[in-house]
């Protein structure tokens, strides 16, 4: 009976507020709800975690354990994805941590990630308007189907602002109230005030890239990192230590309490709140609804033991990661999307993201010392991001960031040799002690349009652990994305030539090149429960309150219309406190309704 | 004001007065002892980890075998729930229970001595009113016998205990009066801080009663409590009174972090006063002369530079780069209110070494609380370093950075080990 009847369900009493998924947003919309007195019960189907329990020195510093066995990721075992190319081919589990590595447990993929913090650029957020405006209306081509957030950069400013204090993001501001600041990304939004931290030191890597960039016109600036720079006290009374340059970020916990995290900025103040419940091992299988089908009456999950559990609540927020809530929803909530006929909505314009790179390998005698690493930390240009560059003529709409980063010299993963050399024995073995310390990416970081054939829906063929139908992905890359990639990587060649290395190789993908599961590319999958102005094209209104059932808030870069050229999760930690906003300030007063009328 | 507030109620010149006004004086004076259950701790042994508040069951560990806190809650049976107030009185001022044997000194009547009447009779009607009553039954002393008689604990009680009576201060200043009152009566600071004597006695109840008080007690639990007085080695005497305020508010300063048993007072009990009844005995506990005029930690560079070089030719420098520098870095001064620092800390500079033993074999967890939210871990390291490097490790953090502690050797550490 592991999945039991409804007969056999257990009914809990009726809370306020019912949060699915307690990593950043669940953590950030659970914080704002206690905060207007709500009773909040939090459910998170992985374990409880914490730093000293997961992320204990020097255990946590074990790269066999964590990134080659993925001890902190979704077992797939129990639940995954399928995945095909296209609408007429048959999708296949995703079986092995591949593409993108997904979180599990409380923090969720935000006690793992690395910590990039970016905000995108005001654009980006009304890209189909933006492009018309500029290029025309005929610029945009048949199939790509992108569209504007509903919201605008100045209206997510304060919520922007709010999260990077509550992370403690260290950086430079390039643009304070419309005032351009040098060693800052002048590319940016116009923020309102500097960031909380000063940012991090620039290791060896960085300091020959900038010189590089500079020598070419460029003006770099550090790389916004939620990784705290110096020991960091947030809004919420939650310290953080400061980094130490110790290259286990990506897929640890982080024991020196300075990488933003849940656990590292706003659960310890979360859970000494008497009105806030958390529930793991709670698998929620679906979102209840009352005989109207327009008001949600709370969710089902599936308990440790296997017993089926209701949880009526008045308000359902949905916070889990976003291939997760796009499931949740297409199991009875909107209509799903259809490619065929580009109606419906659930499971539409689902997008990723386009990394290339270029590999330098710097003269012998270069000391990287690249076990000195961090997270987040690094220099960039935003020249070829977004539309900061005409693209007249270009053939592509879209761009990247391109930077340098270093996460770490780890024994496994980051000793890699140069193409062509030998990958075994002791030709690899003096392969490595050559390339380690003088070998450095630079990285093209790119958007990903929309398209009319990359979305999500339910495979009618697999099923998870639980007996419910994985979620389906249709994805592969578009030539329009891999020309942006080939013309911002080339600039970033021109870089690399300036750093007079003694080889280097440009890595971009090739019109043509199908997406390729097998390898770890990024974990920035975005779409499918898309906000928007219009019920018609989007599953969320501007304040990601569901159009069809209003008591349900949907949250996280499910939201995004199409993805950006930055890390997204600056703009999924804003988006959830201006949801929270809109929640207090407004929806409260009359709930059950929506927030923008029809 | 309070003491005429705690009158009315308590004689029967409350029948005179209005059932509300009388309903009024009752809570005033149940949240007066509430506050002052908190300023005693009496949580701490009188709550069994993960058991009903109040109800008793928390193990003593003595010399002689574990006496287990009885229920304190207003349970008839079990509890104190047929105690009258001079019954209360006399177990928790006197140490005489309501059958008339003695108390264990476990109980710190001797400190409780010194509560004044009123503050007794409201600590009486939170017990009375303010705790939910739980029908949990007490539970007897592992004492053996002939040593688990009662009848000589009286001995010892006419012997050690000291007369009931409020301390009259010595100075004219309300906040030092304050802190004294405090620390002496229901802060009982002395029954771990003050060495103890042949027979189990605190060797001193009071300041004015020798250099013994507050000096630092023997090791409980494998935790030592250190000297409260003005000492600078291994003392309070480089601690602003700010300082400690800050510590006993959150548990953590610009340089240290609260360990050991003392986590449980922070938690329980410091963090629940007011800022002035905290900063009362900050400076109370400031004004305590040290017992030897010795000189403050001198910081020294050569600890640091050594490490930055990573030259491990010192044992457990080696051990020290691999397992503790990454968070109390090379300098020893670790991060503020994070990390705590090593260097400069009075605490690894005291004669006995245990907590520092006991700290890096089974690691410590400073916990957030209502000022200072976030929780912070130190791991053990049991699993991974023998008694020779835990040994070499300690006696290097004890004498580096111009600390003054003295080696510890690896048997000692065996020792310890064998007991967590």
């Amino acid at each position: 009976m592991a999945s039991g009847g409804n007969d056999m369900a257990l009914k809990k009493r009726e809370t306020d507020v019912v949060i699915v998924g307690l990593g950043w947003v669940g953590s950030i919309m659970a914080a704002e709800m206690t905060d207007a007195g709500l009773n909040v019960v939090a459910l998170e189907r992985g374990p409880d975690q914490d730093t000293p329990t997961d992320a204990s020195y020097p255990k946590v510093i074990d790269e066999l354990a964590y990134s080659i066995r993925g001890k902190l990721f979704q077992d797939l075992s129990k639940e995954t994805v399928t995945i095909r190319h296209n609408p007429a081919g048959v999708a296949l589990p995703y079986r092995q941590q591949g593409t993108f590595l997904l979180g599990n447990g409380v923090g969720g993929a935000g006690f793992h990630w690395n910590g990039l913090s970016w905000r995108p650029l005001p654009s980006d957020l009304k890209l189909r308007s933006h492009y018309t405006e500029r290029y025309g209306s005929k610029f945009i081509p048949q199939g790509m189907t992108i569209q504007d957030h509903g919201v605008s950069f100045e209206e997510l400013e304060p919520f922007f602002t709010r999260f990077e204090e509550v992370a403690g993001v260290a950086g430079k501001a390039g643009n304070i109230k419309g005032r351009l600041i040098e060693g800052g990304n002048k590319f940016e939004g116009a923020r309102s005030k500097e960031y909380p931290l000063p940012p991090l030191k620039k290791v060896y890597g960085e300091q020959l890239f900038d010189k590089a960039a500079r020598s070419l016109g460029y003006s770099t600036f550090s790389i916004p990192a939620g990784n705290a720079s110096a020991p960091y006290t947030n809004p919420y009374g939650v310290r953080l230590g400061p980094c130490n340059f110790c290259g286990f970020c990506e897929n640890y916990g982080c024991y020196m309490y300075s990488k933003a995290s849940p656990q590292t900025t706003i659960l310890p103040v979360l859970r000494q709140r008497r009105n806030f419940e958390m529930r793991t091992l709670a698998h929620v299988t679906k979102v209840n609804l009352d005989s109207s089908g327009k008001q949600a009456t709370g969710v089902t999950y599936i308990d440790a033991q296997g017993n089926e559990v209701e949880q009526p609540a008045r308000l359902v927020i949905l916070s889990a990661f976003q291939l997760h809530n796009v499931r949740l929803l297409l199991s009875n909530i909107g209509k799903p999307y259809d490619p065929h006929t580009g109606e419906g909505v659930v499971g539409r314009n689902y997008a990723y993201q386009m990394l290339g790179s270029v590999t330098v390998q710097l003269p012998k005698g270069t000391y990287l010392n690249p076990f000195i690493g961090t997270g987040a930390g690094g220099t960039a240009i935003d020249n070829y991001n977004g539309d900061n560059f005409d693209h007249s003529g270009l053939g592509f709409l879209g761009g990247a960031n391109i930077g340098h980063h270093r996460t770490g010299g780890r024994p496994i993963g980051q000793t890699g040799v140069a193409k062509g050399e030998p990958n075994w024995g002791k030709g690899w073995k003096g392969a490595v002690s050559d390339n380690y310390q003088r070998s450095m990416n630079l990285y093209t970081q790119g958007s990903v349009m929309a398209y009319r054939d990359t979305y999500l829906d339910l495979d009618p063929t697999y099923k998870d652990a639980f007996g419910q139908p994985l979620l389906r992905v249709t994805f592969n890359w578009h030539d329009n994305d891999i020309r942006m990639s080939q013309y911002v990587t080339n600039k970033a060649a021109e870089i690399a030539v300036a750093m007079n290395p003694s080889s280097y190789t440009v890595n971009a993908k090739k019109i043509g090149t199908p997406y390729d599961t097998r390898f770890y590319q990024s974990t920035h999958t975005t779409g499918g429960a898309i906000m928007g102005a219009d019920p018609k094209t989007s599953v969320v209104n501007r304040y990601l309150q569901c159009w069809d059932v209003p008591n349900v808030f949907v949250i996280g870069a499910s939201a995004f219309p199409q993805n950006i050229g930055y890390n997204p999760t600056g703009l999924v930690g804003a988006l959830a406190y201006w949801s929270a906003n809109a929640i207090r300030e407004r929806y409260l007063k009359n709930p059950g309704r929506p927030l923008v009328e029809v | 004001m309070m003491k005429k507030l705690t009158r009315t109620v308590l004689t029967p010149l409350c029948l005179a007065i209005s059932a509300a006004a009388l309903a009024a004086t009752d809570d005033a004076a149940i949240m007066r002892g509430e506050y002052l259950a908190r300023a005693g701790d009496c949580m701490a042994c009188h709550t069994a980890k993960g058991g009903q508040p109040y109800a008793g069951g928390l193990g003593l560990e003595t010399p002689i075998g574990a006496v287990y806190a009885t229920n304190i809650t207003p349970d008839a049976e079990h509890g104190i729930g047929a105690y009258s107030l001079k019954d209360f009185d006399k177990a928790v001022r006197h140490g005489i229970r309501k059958d008339g044997s003695t108390l264990y000194p476990a109980m710190p009547y001797p400190s409780y001595a010194k509560v004044t009447d009123q503050d007794i009779a409201a600590l009486y009607a939170y017990f009375m009113k303010g705790v939910q009553p739980v029908a949990e039954a007490n539970r007897d002393s592992d004492i053996p016998w002939p040593m688990n008689m009662r009848w000589p604990l009286a001995f010892w009680r006419w012997t050690f205990a000291p007369k009931v009576a409020t301390e009259t201060g010595s100075t004219p200043d309300p906040q030092l009066e304050r802190g004294r009152y405090l620390v002496n009566g229901l802060g009982h600071c002395g029954s771990c801080h003050t060495p103890r004597g042949i027979g189990m006695q605190e060797k001193s109840l009071t300041d004015s009663d020798g250099d013994h008080f507050l000096a630092g007690g023997a090791p409980l639990e494998g935790w030592v409590a250190k000297s409260l007085r003005g000492d600078a080695h291994d003392g309070l005497g480089s601690w602003s009174t700010e300082e400690l305020a800050q510590f006993l508010k959150t548990g953590r300063t610009e340089r240290t972090a609260v360990f050991g048993s003392m986590t449980d007072v922070i938690q329980h009990s410091m963090q629940h006063l007011t800022d002035a009844d905290r900063l009362a005995i900050a400076r109370y506990l400031k004004s305590l002369p040290p017992v030897n005029a010795s000189p403050a930690v001198k910081a020294e560079s050569n600890t640091a530079l050594q490490l930055s070089r990573m030259d491990v030719s010192t044992p457990g420098a080696r051990t020290y780069i691999d397992n503790c520098m990454a968070c109390h870095r090379s300098d020893g001064r670790g991060y503020a209110e994070v990390f705590p620092a090593l260097a400069g800390n009075p605490v690894l500079n005291g004669k006995d070494a245990t907590s520092l033993i006991h700290i890096v074999l089974d690691g410590g967890y400073l916990p957030g609380n209502q000022h200072a939210p976030t929780g912070y871990g130190m791991p053990g390291f049991a699993w991974r370093l023998g008694d020779q490097e835990v040994a070499d490790v300690v006696s290097f953090i004890r004498s580096g950075w111009g600390n003054s502690g003295s080696p510890v050797s690896p048997e000692e550490v065996a020792k310890q080990r064998m007991q967590h």
